[in-house]
């Protein structure tokens, strides 16, 4: 036995002796599956060993000598222990700065504000521990597509415990929260687009430190990204009265986890989330309306100039300078859309009409292309008419020689 | 009657010979007359003059069919970008106040390399060269 | 003095040219040069037509030499200019693009024509092989002026072209260095095809067109074996009308129509001069040849990876190197030393190579 153990460690590419995995391996079921686990973890690529977590002694072949209290061997620390655990070297900088001298070393500080660490110090086993989100043994950094908290992976493993309405039922809050999101505009960014600088459920609610985002603090939060909407927002008539409501700022209109993408619907259509409190008729429910109508117009326009244009450029007209001034005019469109947030009209109507002198500009560039091109064709069917009166001549000529000839 | 018949067969076919050559020869002659800008070129944008942009303010300019941000830096630094965010395309602004670049759209931040300081763009500002000949400042590529 | 008359005064400058160019035979070659008449007479314009063609693509093409400028830098701006900026460049740039494919449609018409109208038999066949040199050098026009606009479709299709080069066997790399001037598509490249395609085309094209266009004047239009066998039939010549001025005028008339045709086209359906060409971007989807090539294209698409060995690009390569000397060697395996003619065998042949070209290219531009 102990000299095919030599043989395999001979084999093995292990940095240390780590009579713990060699046995383990050898074994089956789930006694083996930490180890093969094991092989894939950014630990033992550091050098790490099984005892460096579970203690024991890792060079002692014997079983009862490796697993024994006498070397620390703990066996399978209970969950309320696993943080602390963790943090003996994640929270000791004279120790990461080994391994990569700008992480950080505040998870645990953070995880003891969170929800989840406040239920765990009461003794609730129910609520996630680091090996919840980051996996046990074969535990990948976090930029590897396969880490289960990898930006793309990251809703999925809050969802193994969220969107379980079984494992939820004794905490009384919804368990919706991963389907909606998965309905986001932020989830199509990350999921088809590969935009990782796209927000998941750790972006707004912290990793660590997870708790959702206080109701005064949710333009704060979303106002990361969207700057500009947030400062229009908090000087609004909105932000006092909204702030009174249980969900806060920006969740009203748009959603907390299922943040579809924006439509001027949302504005003048007919479930507009406006007519949730105005009536169409009252003071904010026609400056609505007068906001709607007022992107409406720029959209159409816009629209009206591109068509235009498109007809002019596959005629083989010279429209490049006009088609890249649409981009001016789009960014105003953009803009007025952002300025809804101020919810006043002249804060809308101002990039409104700068956006439409431009839309109009391309657009009389369009129809003098258009003229341009007629005038072409104009000059096509002139030569034409000289042409075949040319060929109508060479014909008689032809018919008179004929004739002569005959 | 031959005489009518050939002054008409001798119309038909000269005028319409004319005609064509006339339509032939008239833009090959206007062709080669030189057009009012007398050079294709966009390896190279002049922009105005030095005055023009005051230290610590930006423009947006266009260069040939791209839109390209100076930065007037300070009395005699400047700095040209392409002014497409690489994040989503929108057009990027310089703030003074922070003296950095700014994309107001998700708040993309680039500092004065070209380089992301923070937000979601994934790449840096293609940089663009800057030149002053007497007074007129030229932007061209690198 | 008398005054001298309208006439004389014409026969007085008539006489005058003569002395110093004895031109007399000349005026009396053309006089009785003659042209045969029968079903197949309507093909005979297609030479002509390609020649015409071939005199708008220099006129059109010198223009363009004016403001154009053969570096990456400045290509695309330029002929961007040329079509925004200076009067009729639009009309210029579009007709030269039009009369460039037309004329090398035009030259397979005319080039089947004379295999089907049997032209290329004895004492012709020295006229077949300057033609099928001719239409290889009006391939190497269309391949080197393809990419002088510099715009993305170009730089791909060269580049696969120019890829292609490389897999002749033992010779390929360095073939493909020489006609890229590098390892890569680029501004030696550019360089390279714009001399090709403004100074030594030109200039072979020139050699061989006097060399074609003398030996038919010398040997006269050529009359298909069945009309001669006809007229022999009904002990008569073989019906003819003179060249000038009557095929001449029919001629004028063709020309003058292909003249309005290039100028529809030209206005109705400009040509494109989408974006510039960006090295390091991936080759768009479905990137594939101007139309003449697309045939080969296609074959080579079908040929495995390996064919008995060797690389299917090099097999392809051989084929089709196989193909052209086979066409070219048409008026030797096609008529017999006496002067008669294999008709059926050339025929047959004729229609098979025309087929697989146009199915081939139909379905090159399908798929």
């Amino acid at each position: 036995m102990k000299y095919t153990f030599l043989l395999l460690l001979a084999a093995l590419p292990l940095p240390a002796k780590d009579s713990c995995l060699e046995c383990h391996s050898q074994l089956e079921g789930d006694f083996q599956a930490p180890a093969l686990a094991f092989r894939k973890s950014v630990h033992l690529q550091h050098g790490f060993t099984c005892a460096d977590c579970h203690g024991g002694d890792p060079n002692a072949d014997d079983p009862q000598a490796a697993m024994s209290k006498a070397h620390g061997f703990i066996g399978v620390p209970p969950r309320t222990a696993i943080p602390k655990l963790c943090a003996r070297c994640h929270s000791d900088p004279n120790i990461m700065r080994k391994y990569n001298p700008s992480e950080r070393v505040d998870q645990y500080a953070e995880y003891q504000t969170s929800v989840h660490g406040q239920r765990l110090a009461k003794g609730d086993t129910a609520v996630a521990a680091c090996t919840d989100c980051h996996g046990v043994h074969d535990i990948r950094a976090v930029r590897d597509p396969l880490s289960p908290v990898y930006p793309l992976n990251l809703p999925a493993t809050c969802a193994h415990c969220h969107a379980n309405a079984a494992h939820m039922a004794p905490y009384k809050i919804p368990t919706d929260q991963y389907a909606n999101y998965l309905k986001s505009v932020h989830w199509a960014e990350l999921s088809k687009r590969g935009d990782l600088s796209a927000p998941t459920c750790a972006t707004c609610h912290g990793n660590h430190g997870a708790k959702p985002p206080a109701v005064a603090s949710v333009a704060a939060v979303c106002g990361t990204c969207h700057v500009f909407e947030e400062q229009l927002f908090d000087k609004s008539p909105h932000a006092p009265v909204f702030s009174a409501m249980s969900t806060g700022a920006c969740v009203v209109c748009h959603s907390n986890h299922a943040i579809l993408k924006t439509s001027d619907q949302m504005l003048g259509g007919q479930n507009a989330v406006c007519r949730q409190c105005h009536e169409t008729d009252s003071a904010g429910g026609q400056t609505a309306a007068r906001m709607a109508g007022l992107i409406q117009d720029l959209q159409n326009r816009i629209v009206a100039a591109n068509d235009l244009l498109e007809k002019a450029r596959s005629s083989g007209m010279e429209v490049s300078e006009a088609i890249l001034r649409q981009t001016d005019a789009r960014q105003s469109l953009v803009k007025a859309r952002a300025n809804v947030h101020a919810f006043a009209v002249a804060e809308v109507n101002t990039p409104i009409q700068q956006g439409l002198a431009i839309a109009t500009e391309d657009y009389r560039a369009g129809q003098a292309a258009m003229k341009e091109r007629n005038v072409r064709r104009a000059g096509l069917a002139v030569s034409l008419v000289a042409i075949l009166v040319t060929m109508a001549g060479l014909w008689l000529i032809i018919r008179r020689l004929h004739r002569s000839r005959a | 009657m031959p005489e009518p018949r050939r002054n008409f067969i001798f119309w038909i076919f000269g005028g319409g010979f004319i005609g064509s050559l006339i339509s032939f020869l008239y833009p090959v002659v206007r062709f080669l007359n030189p057009p009012a800008v007398a050079e294709a070129s966009v390896n190279e944008v002049t922009d105005g003059k030095v005055q023009d942009l005051a230290p610590n303010s930006g423009k947006i300019i266009k260069f040939g069919t791209q839109p390209v941000l100076l930065i007037r830096v300070a009395q005699a630094e400047w700095r040209a970008f392409s002014a497409v965010c690489t994040h989503l395309g929108c057009i990027v602004q310089y703030d003074s106040a922070r003296r950095i670049i700014w994309c107001a759209c998700h708040n993309g931040q680039y500092d004065l390399n070209g380089k992301v300081i923070s937000g979601p763009p994934p790449a840096p500002l293609t940089e663009y060269t800057v030149h002053l000949r007497d007074d007129q400042v030229v932007i061209s590529r690198t | 003095m008398h005054p001298i008359e309208p006439r004389d005064r014409g026969k007085a400058v008539a006489a005058w040219f003569q002395d110093r160019l004895a031109w007399d035979s000349v005026r009396e070659f053309i006089a009785h040069k003659t042209v045969p008449v029968h079903s197949g007479t309507i093909w005979y314009a297609f030479g002509g037509i390609t020649l015409f063609l071939f005199v708008i693509q220099v006129i059109t093409g010198i223009l363009l030499l004016v403001y154009y400028r053969p570096t990456p830098a400045e290509a695309y701006e330029s002929v961007q200019f040329i079509m925004t900026r200076v009067a009729f460049g639009w009309l210029i740039r579009s007709i030269h693009s039009w009369s460039a494919n037309l004329m090398i449609l035009s030259a397979f018409v005319h080039m089947f024509s004379v295999a089907f109208l049997h032209a290329y038999r004895k004492p012709r066949e020295l006229v077949w092989l300057s033609g099928v040199v001719l239409l290889a050098l009006a391939l190497a026009f269309g391949f080197s002026g393809y990419l002088l606009p510099w715009n993305t479709i170009s730089f791909f299709a060269t580049k696969v072209g120019t890829d292609m080069v490389t897999f002749v066997p033992w010779i390929g790399t360095t073939l493909g260095r020489y006609v890229r001037g590098g390892d890569a598509v680029g501004g030696a490249t550019l360089t390279r095809f714009f001399g090709f395609h403004v100074a030594v085309l030109p200039a072979l094209t020139s050699l061989f067109l006097l060399f074609h266009l003398g030996l038919i004047q010398k040997f006269g239009i050529s009359t298909p074996p069945w009309v001669k066998k006809r007229a022999r039939a009904d002990a008569a010549k073989p019906a003819e009308m003179p060249f000038f001025p009557d095929f001449f005028l029919h001629e004028l008339m063709v020309w003058y129509g292909t003249l309005g045709l290039l100028g529809v086209l030209a206005a109705v359906f400009p040509w494109e001069l989408g974006d510039k060409a960006n090295a390091f971007a991936s080759a768009p989807a479905g990137i594939r040849p101007e139309w003449y090539f697309l045939a080969p294209f296609y074959t080579l698409k079908l040929i495995p990876g390996h064919v008995l060995g060797i690389e299917g690009e090099t097999a392809g390569l051989l084929g089709f190197g196989l193909l052209a000397v086979w066409w070219a060697a048409l008026p030797f395996w096609g008529a017999r030393p006496d002067g008669t003619v294999r008709s059926k065998l050339v025929t047959g042949a004729a229609v098979a190579f025309l087929a697989y070209l146009s199915t081939f290219s139909l379905l090159g531009y399908l798929r």
